[in-house]
């Protein structure tokens, strides 16, 4: 019985981070149609940003969040302007297949460098034990950063101009525009905060589990279910869908041979969008 | 009587199709494909052609479910790597003979399709694109869990095999040209697809799909067919692949990259066109086969294929059929 309680608090707790890293695919996906399939790409560079920052420099694990925040937004902005921008308001296909061009680069250009070899980031931090059970440090501070980084993200959403302008802009683009919104540099802006979002809870996950540079596509899977499940463009959404997924993967586990979480995760993404096409967690915008 | 109505229309059909010029065309490439590697018992040429080959078939047949019907699909490699292990699987256990191996994998991957078809095809767009990638997965994580298909170190098939074909050395030959037609049977499906009213109604899908259901196609039917129809070749030219490699194995099977390769030469030669995958599947293995032997990129295969793609995307959306359709319009009747 404890057994199942461990497994479910687990469960929320990494579950928080995959919600962490969906939050910057629908915001995206929501803010300008675009279904980002560098988003793979863009958690790995966040694991492997950790792995030289933490290696090379010797920096403390948690303290290349900040660099990989700024370091995603910058990327971000250049992926928008590269990949993107001339894909607005084109057939969805067109700019499916360019982000994935770009992710097809990235992914390559990071098997040469670093094969595919596993890599792993110890980080010791002391855990919280009860009776048999211990929860891991990493897993219960990365849930508190992400709680941190979510609400952050709310604030920023609904407090500041920008985060007005973004959801004036996923609105209605043509009515931003009228009342004298920059869309575009809006756009760019909603993208590189988005890939912001995607590096860091990479970064955060490389203190979870050991990675490759091919871990990409996983997450990125967890990441869509996390958005077909928490509805498009809705970043509390994308918290309560993680956990939940969090919870699916505590409790399965110990059922069944790990390479069937895959297998289990895509078929709750197909039901879940025949069943309920909008999500199954509708909020008012 | 109304049987007879119908099968006189399709052949009245088919007489059509033959009087176009463009049914001789594929003939004639075909028939390079054949006689290249034998003037001089060039192998080489006839295993880079053989890899071009099995480029246009995944392509042409991609070219089905993305060129005509709008609907992206990144998981086509699944077909492949399905009737490869069905046709291995059959060989090696219930030693069934090649000819026969290879059409029930063709015929299984069909059946399945259309019933994976009908489930997914009810996601439209960027949803249905995740749901390929999703089922590609699926198949890769239930081979590896399955036993009689060797889980994870897969099938190997012995070489007494071979024999059937005429031994190991005419055997490369015997499955170099079964590919080849292969490869003409899939561009004939693609020119006889196009032109017909199954393909007319794929195009109006493609197009806005609401308003061609209500103009009275029959969306679900008709993409479903499309989805398990573009299986077919593939699975039948992935049994004879992994026949001639006399082992399979999930990695290589279900390997992702190959289907956005294939993806790569699609657009690249220009979606929805029947001679685009001919130009560019062979580009794409000459440029391929270039980057693997020079010392710089043999890394770069992937990075080569994500650029070449990414500025298709942006700057040339309609392929090297778009460009020459643009250049010369008189060629726009001749080269479909």
């Amino acid at each position: 019985m404890l057994g199942i309680v461990a497994s479910i608090i687990d469960g929320i707790l990494v579950g928080s981070v995959y919600g962490l890293a969906a939050m910057g695919l629908t915001l995206i996906w929501g803010v300008m149609d675009v279904v980002n399939l560098t988003h793979g790409a863009l958690i790995v560079a966040g694991m492997f940003a950790l792995f030289l920052l933490a290696h090379a420099l010797g920096l403390p694990a948690y303290g290349a969040l900040p660099i990989v925040l700024v370091g995603g937004f910058v990327v971000g902005v250049l992926l928008y302007w590269v990949s993107v921008h001339r894909m607005i308001g084109r057939p969805p296909l067109m700019s499916l297949l360019s982000t994935f061009a770009v992710n097809l680069v990235l992914i390559g250009l990071g098997t040469d460098v670093w094969g595919t070899d596993l890599f792993n980031v110890p980080v010791a931090l002391p855990g919280v034990s009860f009776g048999r059970y211990t929860f891991p440090g990493t897993h219960i501070l990365a849930a508190v950063l992400t709680a941190v980084i979510a609400g952050g993200m709310y604030l920023f959403l609904y407090g500041t101009r920008l985060g007005k302008a973004i959801r004036a802009v996923a609105n209605n683009r043509d009515a931003a525009e009228l009342v004298g919104i920059p869309t575009t540099r809006v756009l760019s802006m909603a993208f590189g905060l988005g890939a912001a979002l995607a590096a860091v809870s990479g970064t955060l996950i490389g203190t979870l589990f050991p990675f490759t540079v091919l871990s990409g596509d996983a997450y990125q899977l967890k990441s869509f279910v996390v958005t077909v499940l928490g509805g498009l463009g809705n970043p509390t959404g994308a918290l309560l869908g993680g956990i939940v997924l969090g919870l699916i993967e505590g409790l399965a586990t110990p059922f069944m041979p790990v390479s069937w979480t895959l297998v289990i995760e895509f078929a709750i993404f197909v039901a879940v969008l025949i069943a309920f096409p909008r999500g199954l967690l509708v909020f008012r915008r | 009587m109304r049987v007879m109505n119908q099968l006189s229309a399709h052949a009245r059909f088919l007489v059509q199709l033959v009087r176009r010029p463009f049914f001789w065309i594929i003939g004639l490439v075909t028939a390079a494909f054949v006689v290249a590697p034998i003037i001089g018992n060039n192998v080489e040429l006839r295993e880079g052609l053989l890899i071009a080959c099995i480029y246009i078939i995944l392509a042409s047949n991609l070219n089905l479910m993305v060129g005509y019907a709008g609907y992206v699909n990144f998981g086509s490699i699944v077909f492949f790597g399905l009737g490869g292990y069905i046709c291995v699987y059959l060989m090696s256990a219930a030693e069934w003979p090649l000819a026969a191996a290879t059409l029930a994998a063709g015929l299984c991957v069909f059946a399945l399709a259309y019933l994976f078809g009908f489930g997914i095809l009810r996601l439209r767009g960027p949803f249905f694109a995740l749901a390929t990638i999703g089922i590609n997965e699926a198949v890769a994580a239930f081979v590896i869990n399955f036993p009689p298909w060797g889980g994870s170190s897969g099938l190997y098939l012995s070489p007494e095999l071979f024999r059937q074909v005429g031994g190991p050395m005419q055997a490369l030959w015997v499955i170099y040209f079964i590919i080849v037609a292969i490869m003409a049977l899939s561009l004939y499906l693609s020119f006889a697809i196009k032109n017909s009213k199954f393909g007319l109604g794929l195009l109006a899908i493609g197009q806005n799909e609401d308003a061609a259901a209500v103009l009275g196609v029959p969306t679900a039917r008709y993409k479903a067919l499309a989805y398990s129809v573009s299986a077919i070749l593939p699975a039948i030219a992935g049994g004879l692949y992994f026949f001639k490699s006399a082992y399979i194995q999930p990695p290589d099977a279900f390997d992702l990259n190959l289907s956005l390769e294939a993806m790569a030469v699609m657009m690249l030669g220009g979606q929805g066109t029947v001679t685009g995958p001919i130009l560019a599947g062979y580009f794409y293995e000459e440029l391929r086969g270039w980057l693997l032997t020079s010392d710089t990129f043999s890394h770069f295969q992937l990075v080569v294929a994500g650029a070449l793609l990414l500025v298709i995307v942006l700057f040339l959306p309609g392929g090297f059929m778009g460009w020459i359709h643009d250049r010369w319009p008189r060629l726009r009747k001749v080269l479909e």
